[in-house]
């Protein structure tokens, strides 16, 4: 269970986050969305325990983020950057191994719990042993979410899946996707400020708006009765952009 | 950061072993032929009555760095002349007689022999076609042509009270300042065999005069002080050494004008080795020399040492600096604005500087290089560090790397190309610069390329001009090679 209660976040004179609280229960999946500018990155960052913030209250499993260090934190939490984030230097499962190497895993453990991840996200054996620039868009998130989960962290945090991929195969990594979260079981938060892909991936969505919460609740609750004009407005503006068909 | 501060340790552990042993008597010479045949006189003539081993500096640089090195003890004695002495060291041009200037050293702890018998003063000379021409025989002479001949000078002729500024003076000789030139003292015999100048100054017994068919031009005014040669030496060596100090002295008043003039042209013009011209006026038989290729692998270790340390220095200073530019932001720029300012300072006045902190002979030397390759290796850390994408540097913050994790995990790597190719620049920068360790005393390549100018001999500035250039070859290649080694497959070119 993740937990964001009464965050609040002013960077000199400027409130970023006002009084935002969020709750993905145990095995959910829940989006985070929001244009640029809403403060979801400014969300992200301190979930991630990055950045430090003014009031409120971050926990996973009930326990709070400011009883942690940073690096004891960062294995409760498995983070998948914006187009994967893989180091450029070393190869897919030194992407992969890295943290467990860190933190002293013996070889037979860190094989056994990278195989595990592999067949969890269908990755071909070869293309680990590739550099970032040797693998495709599909690849390198595929690689990236192994990192995140190799610790076996309780949540897993998403930015920006779908970003960098190409929009002819979105729609088969969208499916990949959500049959990895089905398979990894685990409480995953995306953020993006697409609604076809919350909508697609996510059973709940939170919508933030310069800094607030503005609804949270299931597509159908935001469809039918937004709670203010922007809601209606941002869904009807992404409505029009994408495919129908994809919003059912 | 523990093991750099053991890195650094060691270092200074192996600094002193840097500094060659102080062994026996040490004989030093300034760069110019007859320095070089005097100095060899004096280690020659030390050496046929003691069993004291001597060491020869010779071709050590200007009477700066010569002084300092006396004072200092790196050298024991070295061969000067009262001209200069007066009046580049005792700042007191008014003393012309040789007592009056040993008195005036020996408050310094310095003394000086009897004349060795000829005196080798400043003169003007132009060439003998240019002399009938305008018809040249005095300094005053020039006068009437002043606005349109062209000098070449030497540095230290330009600088000294009692070279070109007082001559001005004296004669009132109104010379063009867009005319005169300042050069290196054994390129302006070229110049003027050239015609690229008219007029040089040169020393009473260079060998050259006769060769390029010079006219002296006559000190009417008898501007130019009188210039005896004589061994300066310090009181304490002379009280620890008497016996070889007896020795030196056997040659005052042995060396006549024309004997010397005769010896530097054996050096300038036959090109006879120094020990051999040395060995011959002795009446000795010439030291066995032992062929060039035992000299090249002899100055290659020297160099080799010089670049080493200095690399090692760079690498294990300028890296933590550059990291430390980049962290603290006001103390960086105050980090690179520093060393590259040390760049910006002739690397011979750097020497110059570096003497009365570290004496004469390898310290010195490896102090300005370890000096001048810290710039490339602090900036291409900087930038190299600068340019890593600060998403790498916070994903991997979030994936729970430390601070030191993501410097040595990260950064370092993702900054490796850039960095490895400032160090790269080190080194090949320090292999030239390091050619000018000569002039301290240091040895190297530069020991050949310092007296190959000095002789103004081609073949001579080769042997270590060549494997200098060499090395620099080498460098590259081996660079190369530690490429493949250090920087992360993933962020190499493609084959």
């Amino acid at each position: 269970m993740l937990e964001l209660q009464n965050i609040s976040k002013t960077f000199e004179d400027r409130t970023v986050l006002d009084d935002v609280s969020l709750l993905v229960p145990k095995g959910a999946t829940h989006a985070l969305i929001g244009s640029s500018g809403s403060g979801k990155t400014t969300l992200l960052r301190i979930t991630l325990g990055l950045i430090p913030f003014d009031r409120g209250y971050v926990k996973i499993n009930d326990q709070a983020l400011l009883s942690f260090t940073q690096v004891e934190w960062a294995d409760r939490i498995g983070y998948v950057p914006q187009d994967g984030g893989l180091f450029p230097h070393i190869s897919g499962m030194n992407n992969v191994a890295l943290i467990a190497k860190l933190r002293g895993w013996r070889r037979a453990q860190i094989e056994a719990r990278v195989e595990e991840l592999r067949k969890i996200v269908d990755l071909d054996p070869e293309i680990l042993t590739r550099f970032p620039r040797e693998m495709s868009g599909g690849q390198k998130q595929r690689v990236s979410i192994m990192r995140a989960a190799m610790m076996n962290p309780a949540v897993m945090l998403l930015d920006e899946p779908m970003a960098a991929l190409d929009p002819l195969i979105r729609r088969s990594v969208q499916q990949e996707l959500k049959s990895i979260f089905q398979r990894l079981d685990k409480t995953v938060l995306l953020v993006t400020h697409d609604l076809g892909e919350a909508v697609f991936l996510a059973e709940q969505l939170t919508m933030l708006h310069e800094g607030r919460v503005v609804q949270s609740g299931s597509y159908r609750d935001l469809l039918l009765s937004p709670a203010n004009p922007f809601v209606s407005q941002f869904i009807n503006a992404q409505r029009t952009l994408s495919e129908a068909g994809e919003l059912q | 950061m523990r093991r750099t501060a053991i890195a650094v340790l060691v270092m200074a552990g192996l600094m002193p072993a840097a500094v060659i042993a102080r062994d026996g008597i040490v004989i030093g010479g300034k760069i110019f032929t007859e320095s070089y045949v005097l100095g060899e006189m004096a280690a020659q003539t030390i050496e046929a009555d003691s069993s004291v081993p001597v060491t020869r500096k010779l071709g050590m640089g200007s009477t700066g760095i010569l002084f300092e090195a006396l004072k200092s003890g790196a050298i024991d004695v070295y061969p000067d002349y009262t001209g200069t002495l007066a009046e580049a060291i005792l700042k007191k041009p008014e003393l012309k007689s040789l007592e009056d200037i040993r008195g005036s050293l020996s408050a310094m702890g310095l003394t000086i022999s009897g004349s060795l018998g000829f005196n080798d003063t400043y003169a003007l000379a132009v060439k003998e076609e240019f002399a009938e021409k305008h018809n040249l025989h005095s300094i005053g002479d020039l006068i009437p042509i002043e606005s349109q001949v062209r000098a070449g000078f030497s540095y230290e002729f330009m600088d000294r009270k009692d070279g070109y500024p007082g001559l001005i003076d004296s004669y009132h000789l109104g010379l063009g300042p867009q005319n005169v030139s300042r050069m290196e003292h054994s390129l302006s015999y070229q110049a003027i065999d050239q015609n690229a100048v008219d007029l040089i100054d040169v020393y009473s017994t260079d060998a050259k005069i006769k060769k390029l068919n010079l006219r002296l031009l006559k000190d009417d005014h008898n501007y130019f002080p009188v210039y005896q040669a004589v061994w300066v030496a310090r009181t304490s060596f002379v009280q620890e050494h008497p016996h070889e100090w007896q020795s030196l002295l056997t040659l005052e008043g042995r060396i006549s004008e024309a004997a010397m003039l005769d010896m530097n042209a054996q050096a300038d013009i036959q090109k006879m080795p120094f020990d051999k011209i040395a060995a011959r006026f002795l009446g000795a038989a010439a030291p066995s020399s032992q062929g060039w290729l035992h000299e090249v692998a002899h100055r290659t270790r020297e160099h080799l040492w010089l670049v080493g340390v200095s690399l090692l220095f760079s690498v294990v200073v300028g890296i933590p600096l550059g990291v430390a530019a980049v962290r603290f932001k006001a103390a960086g720029q105050a980090i690179l604005l520093l060393s590259a300012l040390i760049q910006t300072v002739p690397s011979l006045a750097l020497l110059c500087f570096l003497i009365p902190l570290f004496g004469v002979g390898t310290k010195p030397a490896l102090a300005a290089l370890c000096l001048y390759s810290l710039l490339p290796v602090v900036l291409n850390t900087f930038t190299g560090i600068r340019a890593v994408n600060p998403t790498h540097v916070e994903n991997a913050r979030a994936f729970g790397l430390n601070r030191r994790q993501v410097l040595f995990r990260v950064v370092l790597p993702l900054a490796s190309p850039t960095l490895l190719a400032g160090i790269k620049t080190a080194t090949i920068v320090s292999i030239g610069t390091a050619t000018l360790a000569a002039l301290v005393g240091a040895g190297g390549y530069g020991a050949p390329i310092v007296s190959g100018l000095a002789l103004n001999d081609v073949p001579t500035i080769l042997t270590g001009a060549i494997p200098a250039a060499l090395m620099a070859l080498v460098a590259h290649g081996l660079f190369e090679l530690l490429s493949l080694g250090l920087i992360p497959a993933g962020l190499r070119r493609r084959p």
